[in-house]
């Protein structure tokens, strides 16, 4: 069952109305975009448990930039699924837009992905043998959008990420940083709050991966999109405004980067 | 959303042309089958009914024998034969008769010149020509004093005149049949083949007298045909007949009858009773072969979601919910099948084409069958797409995009 006053494609109200403000300029004691609380996972039982989890409280506001990082296994993708509704959480709680999420149902939960989320992976997870036109309508197909509508969003998101006139080539036709543009494409064409990306660079280059930070930053400041980010790479941190810091399942420090060392642009 | 999926399945299946076609093979052959098989069964069924007409609707037949031996069967063993005594019974005391006549037959070789042909030698009387609704094309029908005193005069089908005549007049000439020449006075019209298996023009009639003495040696006939006055039901005639029959042959009270009488459309049920069995048994055959095909139908979905399931691992992750997913994939197989119907159906009706001009009967496909064989096949997409589109709208997501 969904929650009263909701029908599909438009989830609850209350996180509708609380959208609307999500852009604006974060002021301290205004309702976070998103807000865990003492969010564990475990996976598997008995021996073979692992507590990929072991406590999160992390809130995040509307328009921020926060980079994620920590050594392998601290837990970092499984944030990651849990805030991105691909994944529910074993214990603690997650609110998105001041609403409890942790009773949805499936199906709720891909109508939130839907409608307000992006995903950027580090394999680009693009459809094979697919134009990159039709990579990028695919969120608005199961939104049900009229297809001129739709291939006219779609151009205009990949115009934007720099694939103007690429628009029919498929995945193997492409470079990794061009792939992975189609990819933030299709993540920004249903005009989301969040992209959440999975070490997007991992598979870069370092001037590539440049150009995709640029690309993502210039999304956060003009468009006011949030953005949380995985990397390993201190260069790419930078570009954030917050770094946390992942050790074993917990937040080990939540900063400022330091900005002081200057990236190459 | 539904045209996506269709334009979706689409694409899947033409990217994968060679195993889809493999695919549904079972299914086109099923269908074709099936098809093939009851457009030729109705086929022969409409050629049965065409050549009963032509022999007359308003037909008797009486044979001797036991009533549950069949048309087809021989003279039985003990009844005692027809007499021409019969004959006239029949035609002079039954009021719904028009006419009575006689029928002896037997193969034999006719010859003239150096030109043989085997053929059937009818013993019979002019009223054959009424009985049989049979004109004469050239010639003339028995004199009654030919009948009478028997002497050999014969008349031709089409066949026979063809053979051993060609384009030339056969009136007056002799032919040979066994020792007896026959003198030719007429030539019958042609009434085309037969699905009996015989063709009806390969025929050579005598006086039946004449039969009797010089070819048969004895004074039996063999079947009497009787054709009704119009107006009179069938039913009716043959139960006069039967009574008729009864008297004169002695049959008391608590006797079976040991003599037939057959009406055409006993005859015509009972050979389309043969093909609507054999339809109904190759249908069935089709039938399974259906369901092999769905269950392939199955298996190559099963295969395809396996393959497929960082797609649909990325499907998910953009907000694709499970009923999105489940009616993709089902879509996929009901396409499927449905391409497997409709090819199915062109093959089965090229067979069908095909089969009838072999046999020449008539091409007479089914429309309302060929509705049925495109719903069936949509259902077998539905039924066997079902579990595998299912297990693609239930996967992890997270697990389905870490699938390699
Ligand atoms: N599906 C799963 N089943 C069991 N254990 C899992 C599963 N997914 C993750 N884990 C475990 O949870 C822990 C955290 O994994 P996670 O993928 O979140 O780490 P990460 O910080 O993203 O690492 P990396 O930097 O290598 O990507 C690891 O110990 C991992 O083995
Ligand atoms: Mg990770």
């Amino acid at each position: 069952m969904m929650p009263p006053g909701t029908t599909p494609g438009t989830p609850p109200g209350t996180i509708l109305g609380t959208v609307a403000s999500a852009r604006a300029v974060p002021s301290p004691g205004a309702t976070p975009l998103i807000s865990l609380r003492g969010v564990t996972k475990i996976y598997g039982t008995g021996d073979a448990e692992v507590r990929a989890l072991r406590g999160i409280d992390l809130d995040i506001h509307g328009g921020e930039f926060v980079a994620i990082m920590g050594p392998s296994g601290s837990g970092k993708s499984t944030a990651m699924n849990i805030l991105g509704f691909l994944d529910k959480p074993t214990g603690g709680s997650y609110a998105f837009g001041g609403a409890e999420v942790d009773d949805l149902s499936r199906d709720q939960l891909a109508l939130l992905r839907r409608n307000f989320l992006g995903f950027v992976f580090q394999g680009y997870n693009l459809l094979a043998r697919t134009s990159a036109l039709d990579n990028v309508e695919l969120p608005l197909i199961y939104q049900g959008m009229a297809r001129t509508e739709r291939r006219r969003l779609a151009f205009d998101a990949l115009g934007k990420v720099g694939l103007k006139g690429r628009e029919d080539h498929d995945p193997s036709q492409l470079s990794g940083g061009q792939q992975q543009r189609v990819a933030i494409a299709r993540a920004i064409v249903t005009n989301p709050d969040v992209i959440l990306a999975d070490e997007p660079t991992g598979n870069l280059d370092t001037s590539r991966s440049h150009e995709i930070m640029d690309l993502l930053t210039e999304l956060n400041r003009k468009d006011g999109i949030t953005i949380l980010m995985v990397t390993h790479e201190p260069d790419m941190a930078v570009y954030a405004d917050r770094l946390i810091h992942f050790v074993d399942g917990r937040i080990e420090s939540d900063t400022i980067p330091d900005k002081a060392v200057p990236h190459a642009l | 959303m539904l045209y996506e999926a269709v334009r979706l399945a689409l694409q899947a299946i033409l990217r994968n042309m060679f195993r889809s076609f493999l695919t549904v093979l079972g299914i086109v052959i099923g269908v074709a089958a099936v098809i093939a098989m009851v457009t030729v069964g109705q086929g022969s069924t409409d050629q049965v009914e065409a050549d009963v007409s032509t022999l007359g609707t308003n037909l008797l037949m009486i044979r001797p024998g036991q009533p549950s031996q069949g048309p087809g069967s021989g003279v039985g063993g003990t009844a005692a034969s027809l007499t021409l005594k019969d004959v006239e019974a029949i035609e002079e005391q039954i009021g719904s008769v028009m006419v009575a006549t006689p029928s002896n037959s037997r193969a034999m070789t006719v010859i003239f010149g150096n030109v043989n042909s085997s053929t059937t030698v009818t013993g019979t009387d002019t009223r054959f020509l009424t009985a049989r609704d049979w004109p004469l094309s050239i010639g003339r029908a028995f004199y009654e004093s030919e009948q009478r005193t028997g002497s050999a005069a014969c008349i031709l089908g089409s066949t026979v005149r063809q053979k051993l005549f060609g384009n030339s007049d056969p009136l007056g000439a002799s032919i040979r049949l066994k020792q007896i020449s026959c003198r030719v006075i007429g030539v019958l019209e042609a009434k085309g083949a037969s699905s009996f298996g015989t063709d009806q023009d390969d025929i050579v009639l005598m006086p039946i007298r004449a039969f009797q003495r010089r070819i048969a040696g004895n004074q039996d006939v063999s079947m009497i045909y009787a054709s009704i006055r119009t107006g009179v039901s069938t039913d009716k005639a043959k139960a006069d007949i039967e009574r008729l029959m009864r008297e004169r042959r002695r049959i008391g009270a608590f006797e079976e009858d040991d003599f037939n009488v057959f009406d055409m459309k006993q005859i015509s049920s009972m050979l389309t009773g043969i093909t609507s069995v054999l339809t109904g048994l190759l249908s069935a055959v089709a039938a399974v072969s259906l369901l092999v095909g769905g269950i392939g139908i199955m298996n190559i979905m099963l295969v395809s979601v396996t393959e497929r399931t960082r797609e649909i691992g990325i499907r998910l992750a953009v907000g694709a919910t499970e009923g999105q997913v489940l009616l993709q994939f089902l879509v996929e197989s009901i396409v499927l099948s449905l391409i497997g119907g409709l090819i199915g159906i062109v093959l089965g009706l090229g067979l069908g084409l095909l089969g009838s001009r072999l046999l020449s009967i008539p091409f007479s496909p089914n429309p309302s069958l060929v509705l049925a064989a495109f719903v069936f096949s949509a259902l077998v997409g539905i039924v066997f797409g079902f579990f595998p589109a299912r297990r693609a709208a239930r996967m992890d997501p997270i697990e389905a995009l870490r699938h390699q």
